[in-house]
C-alpha cells in the first residue's frame, strides 16, 4: 500500500519467515489433502463440518468487529479512533481472506467453487454470504487504501469515499447476520435454530474483535513505537465490556429456554456441551475453560483499576479472545451435529493434517496483517513527523 | 513507456516463446484415424458436426437428462437415440480406440470415465 | 513500488471486481427464472411415494439393501466415518426419535426399521444447496446432479433425516464390482437414495421395491387417489419421520397391520 521501502529488521524478517515456513506446511497439508480427499480430516457422515467452518463462522465475526472502530469514528465523531481505525480496517482484510480461505479447503470440489455465481440461487444463504463477503472484503480494501493514501499525501479523503464507509457499517453487520443465517434455519439443528442467533454472534464478535485490536495495539506500540492512545484504548474496552456482557447474557438465554421448557431436542447438544451426552463429552473441558476464562476476564475488565493497566487488559483481553474462540471457533459449530439426526452421539475428533491446514490458513492472515500494519504504521508515523 | 525496458522486454519476448512454442515447432504427431465403428454406419449426427460439437451436446444431454428427465434424443435426420454416453455412444465406439485417442492427441483431460464406467472395463 | 505500477495493480483489481460484478447482475436475472421451474414447480399430477410395512419385514434379510447399493455403485468403506449409504435398517428408537420412547412393546424400540431419503416435499436440502446440485423434480424426487456439486456439505447440515452421504475418500477404492449401467460418484460430492429416477424414468419401479419378496415397500403416485399406495394409506395408520419439522416427507410407515 505504501511507497516507502520497507527497512529492513530482524524482528520483523523473522517474524515473516516463520509465518511462510507455517503456511508452507499448512499448504504441504492441503495438498495432502486435494490428493486423498477430505477424509484426512475428522469430518464424518455425522459431523459433516468441523473445524474449517468453525474457524471460518469464528474469522466472520472478527471481520465483522472492524464496524467497532468505524461507526464511533466516522458516525459518532469520536476522534480518538484516528489512528486506529485503518487498523481495524486491515484486520478485517485479512479477517476475510482467512474465511474465503477456510470455506474453499472445506470443499470437495474447490474447483467447482464459481458454481455459486454461474448458478446464482437466492434461496441459499450460502450464495448471500458468498456476495456480502466479498463485497465486505472490496469495501474494506478500497476504505483503508484511500484514507491511508490521503493521509500520505497530507490530503484530506475524496468526498467520494464516505458514502462507501457509511456503507460499511451496515455490511459489516450484515456479513455476521448472514453467516448465523447459514446455521439459523436449519430445520433439526436444534442449537442452532435460534432468532438470537445472529446477534449472539454479533455480541460475541464484538467483544473477540475489539479484543484481538487490543492486543493488537498494545504490541505495535511495543514493536513499532506506534502508541494508539490511551483514550481509543479505553473506549475500545468499554466496547469489550459490553459486548462480552451481552454474550454472556445471550448463552444464558439458550440455557433458560432450553431448560426450563424441558424440551430434549432443545437441550441435547448443550448438555453435550457443558455436561456430556451419552457418556460422551470430548468437548466438555474446553467449554468449562471457554466460560470461566470469559466470565473471569469481563470481571476483572469491570474495575478502573484494574483494566487501567495495560498488562492486565492485555491478559484479560487475551482470555476473553480464547474464551469466545472456544465457544465459536469449536464448540458451536461441532455441537450442532450432536447428537446427530438419529438422536446418536457421534463425536467429532481434529487430524493433524486439519490442524496444519487451519495453521497455514491463520499464518496467511496473521502475514497479510503484518505487512498491511507496517505499511499504513509508516505512513502514519511519517505523516506525524 | 516500459519501466526498466532493458531487462524486461528480453524476459517478455523470450516468454512468448515458450508461450507459443507448441505451435511453431511444427507437431510431429499424425492427427489420430479411430477406427470407424462397424455396428452404425452413421453417427448420432453427421461425423464432422460431431468432431467439433460432440462436447456440447453430451452437457446438453447431461443436463437434460438429469434435471428435465428428457432421456431420448431426435437427431435432425429423426432418428431417436438414448441420451446415454454408456449406453449410445460406447455402444458403437470403444473408449480406448476412440476417446482416448483424439483427446490425448489434443492434450484435453477427459473426465467423464471418473464417474460413468467404460464397459470394455466392467463387462466380462 | 513506483507509481506506475501501483496504478497498473489497482486498474487491475477494480477491473476484475467491475467484471465479477457484472457478470453477476447477468446470472442473477437468469438463474431466477431457473429456480422457479426447477424448485418451485409443485407437482400437478405425479407425486411418488412409498409406504414401508416393517411388519413384513423378515429379522436380518437385506436384499433391499443389497440391490440398491451393488445397482447404484454405493461403496462399502468400512468404517462409519467415511460411510455412504441410501438405503438401511436402523432401531425403531433412531429411526423415530420424536415418538414415545416409554412403556413400549417388547423389543419395539431396537427394532430395525428401515429408512432412507425421504423425498420431502419442501426439502430443507433443496432449499440450502448454493447451485442447485440437489432439485425437486416435478414428480417430487429430491435428486442429485453430481456434475454440479461442490461439496460443501450444506445439505447435510439442511437433512433433519441424515439421509445424505459425503464422499470423503474415492468411491472406486471399495467398490468390488461395478455395474456399467450406473455412473460411480467421485470423490467430493454428496450422494443419497434417488428413488431409483433412473427406473422411474423408464416406467418401472424402485429396485428396493422390486427385490423385496415379502411386500415391505409399496411404491406409488401419492397424488393420484386411486393407486395402490393410496388405498393402503387410505386403509392403515401410517406415520412419517418427524413431520414437526414440515418437511412434509414422501416415505410413510405402516404403524399397524
Amino acid at each position: 500500500m505504501s511507497n516507502t521501502p520497507i527497512k529492513g529488521n530482524v524482528a520483523y524478517y523473522s517474524w515473516v519467515g516463520f509465518l511462510a515456513l507455517v503456511i508452507a506446511l499448512g499448504f504441504a497439508a492441503y495438498l495432502r489433502q486435494l490428493d486423498q480427499g477430505l477424509t484426512l480430516t475428522g469430518m464424518g457422515r455425522d459431523v459433516s463440518w468441523g473445524v474449517y467452518i468453525a474457524q471460518f463462522t469464528f474469522m466472520v465475526g472478527v471481520a465483522a468487529s472492524a464496524v467497532m472502530l468505524v461507526l464511533p469514528y466516522y458516525l459518532h465523531d469520536f476522534k480518538h479512533f484516528g489512528r486506529i481505525v485503518v487498523l481495524g480496517e486491515f484486520l478485517a482484510i485479512a479477517a476475510v481472506v482467512m474465511c474465503l480461505l477456510f470455506v474453499v479447503v472445506d470443499m470437495g470440489k474447490p474447483m467447482r467453487v464459481l458454481n455459486v455465481i454461474l448458478y446464482a440461487t437466492p434461496h441459499s444463504m450460502l450464495f448471500w454470504d458468498f456476495i456480502v463477503l466479498n463485497g465486505y472484503l472490496v469495501i474494506n480494501i478500497l476504505c483503508g487504501h484511500v484514507a491511508l493514501t490521503a493521509e500520505k499525501k497530507s490530503v484530506p479523503p475524496p468526498a467520494w469515499i464516505k458514502p462507501v464507509i457509511y456503507l460499511s457499517i451496515p455490511w459489516a453487520f450484515s456479513i455476521h447476520t448472514v453467516t448465523a443465517f447459514l446455521l439459523a434455519g436449519l430445520p433439526g439443528r436444534h442449537l442452532w435454530l435460534t432468532a438470537i442467533l445472529a446477534p449472539r454472534f454479533l455480541a460475541s464478535a464484538f467483544a473477540a474483535g475489539p479484543s484481538l485490536l487490543i492486543l493488537l495495539a498494545l504490541l505495535v506500540k511495543k514493536v513499532a513505537n506506534f502508541d494508539a492512545g490511551k483514550e481509543a484504548l479505553s473506549k475500545l474496552t468499554t466496547i469489550v465490556i459490553y459486548a462480552g456482557l451481552a454474550n454472556f447474557f445471550f448463552v444464558g438465554l439458550e440455557f433458560f429456554t432450553a431448560f426450563y421448557s424441558n424440551i430434549p431436542s432443545h437441550m441435547h447438544s448443550l448438555q453435550y456441551l457443558y455436561f456430556g451426552l451419552d457418556g460422551k463429552g470430548a468437548l466438555v473441558p474446553f467449554m468449562w475453560v471457554s466460560t470461566l476464562l470469559g466470565v473471569g476476564a469481563l470481571f476483572f475488565l469491570l474495575f478502573p483499576q484494574t483494566r487501567k493497566n495495560e498488562k492486565f487488559l492485555a491478559l484479560a483481553c487475551a482470555a476473553l479472545f480464547i474464551s469466545l474462540w472456544i465457544d465459536k471457533g469449536i464448540g458451536l459449530i461441532l455441537a450442532g451435529f450432536i447428537p446427530n439426526p438419529f438422536d446418536e452421539v457421534i463425536e467429532y475428533a481434529v487430524t493433524a493434517n486439519e490442524v496444519a491446514i487451519t495453521l497455514g490458513i491463520w499464518a496467511i492472515g496473521a502475514l497479510i496483517l503484518s505487512m498491511l500494519y507496517r505499511a499504513a504504521i509508516t505512513v502514519k508515523k511519517a505523516w506525524e513527523d | 513507456m516500459i519501466y526498466n525496458a532493458k531487462v524486461v522486454l528480453p524476459i517478455l519476448i523470450l516468454f512468448v516463446v515458450v508461450l507459443t512454442y507448441p505451435f511453431w515447432q511444427g507437431g510431429t504427431e499424425q492427427r489420430p484415424e479411430p477406427q470407424k465403428p462397424a455396428k452404425a454406419a452413421q453417427c448420432v449426427e453427421d461425423a464432422a458436426w460431431m468432431r467439433a460439437n460432440h462436447m456440447q451436446l453430451l452437457d446438453r444431454w447431461r443436463h437434460e437428462v438429469v434435471r428435465k428427465q428428457e432421456r431420448s434424443y431426435t437427431s435432425t435426420r429423426g432418428q431417436v437415440f438414448e441420451k446415454s454416453l454408456v449406453n449410445t455412444c460406447l455402444d458403437c465406439h470403444q473408449k480406448s480406440d476412440f476417446c482416448d485417442k483424439c483427446h490425448a492427441y489434443a492434450s484435453v483431460k477427459l473426465v467423464c470415465f471418473n464417474c460413468h464406467l467404460n464397459p470394455e472395463l466392467v463387462e466380462p | 513500488m513506483s507509481e506506475s505500477r501501483r496504478k497498473f495493480i489497482q486498474q487491475v483489481g477494480g477491473g476484475l471486481v467491475g467484471l465479477s460484478a457484472i457478470s453477476l447482475l447477468g446470472k442473477f436475472t437468469e438463474v431466477e427464472a431457473t429456480a422457479n421451474t426447477e424448485v418451485k414447480d409443485k407437482p400437478a399430477q405425479i407425486r411418488w411415494g412409498m409406504v414401508v410395512d416393517m411388519s413384513k419385514c423378515k429379522e436380518g434379510c437385506t436384499d433391499c439393501v443389497q440391490v440398491c447399493h451393488s445397482r447404484h455403485n454405493v461403496p462399502d468403506h468400512g468404517n462409519a466415518k467415511d460411510e455412504i449409504k441410501w438405503i438401511w435398517k436402523a432401531p425403531y428408537k433412531n429411526v423415530f426419535t420424536s415418538k414415545s420412547h416409554r412403556y413400549q412393546q417388547q423389543g419395539q424400540l431396537e427394532k430395525p426399521f428401515l429408512t432412507l431419503c425421504n423425498h420431502c416435499d419442501e426439502p430443507p436440502c433443496v432449499r440450502v444447496c448454493p447451485t442447485q446440485a440437489t432439485f425437486r423434480r416435478p414428480d417430487g424426487i429430491v435428486q442429485m446432479d453430481f456434475h454440479r456439486c461442490i461439496g460443501c456439505r450444506f445439505c447435510m447440515a439442511g437433512c433433519p433425516y441424515g439421509s445424505r452421504s459425503f464422499n470423503w475418500r474415492d468411491p472406486r477404492e471399495n467398490l468390488k464390482q461395478l455395474d456399467p449401467h450406473f455412473p460411480t460418484r467421485e470423490r467430493g460430492v454428496v450422494e443419497k437414495c434417488n428413488f431409483c429416477a433412473e427406473r422411474i424414468d423408464q416406467g418401472l419401479n424402485p429396485l428396493c421395491q422390486e427385490a423385496c419378496k415379502e411386500g415391505v415397500i409399496t411404491f406409488g403416485n401419492l397424488n393420484d387417489p386411486n393407486s395402490e399406495i393410496r388405498k393402503l394409506l387410505g386403509e392403515k395408520r401410517t406415520m412419517q419421520r418427524k413431520t414437526e419439522l414440515g418437511t412434509a416427507p414422501s416415505v410413510f410407515y405402516v404403524v399397524e397391520s
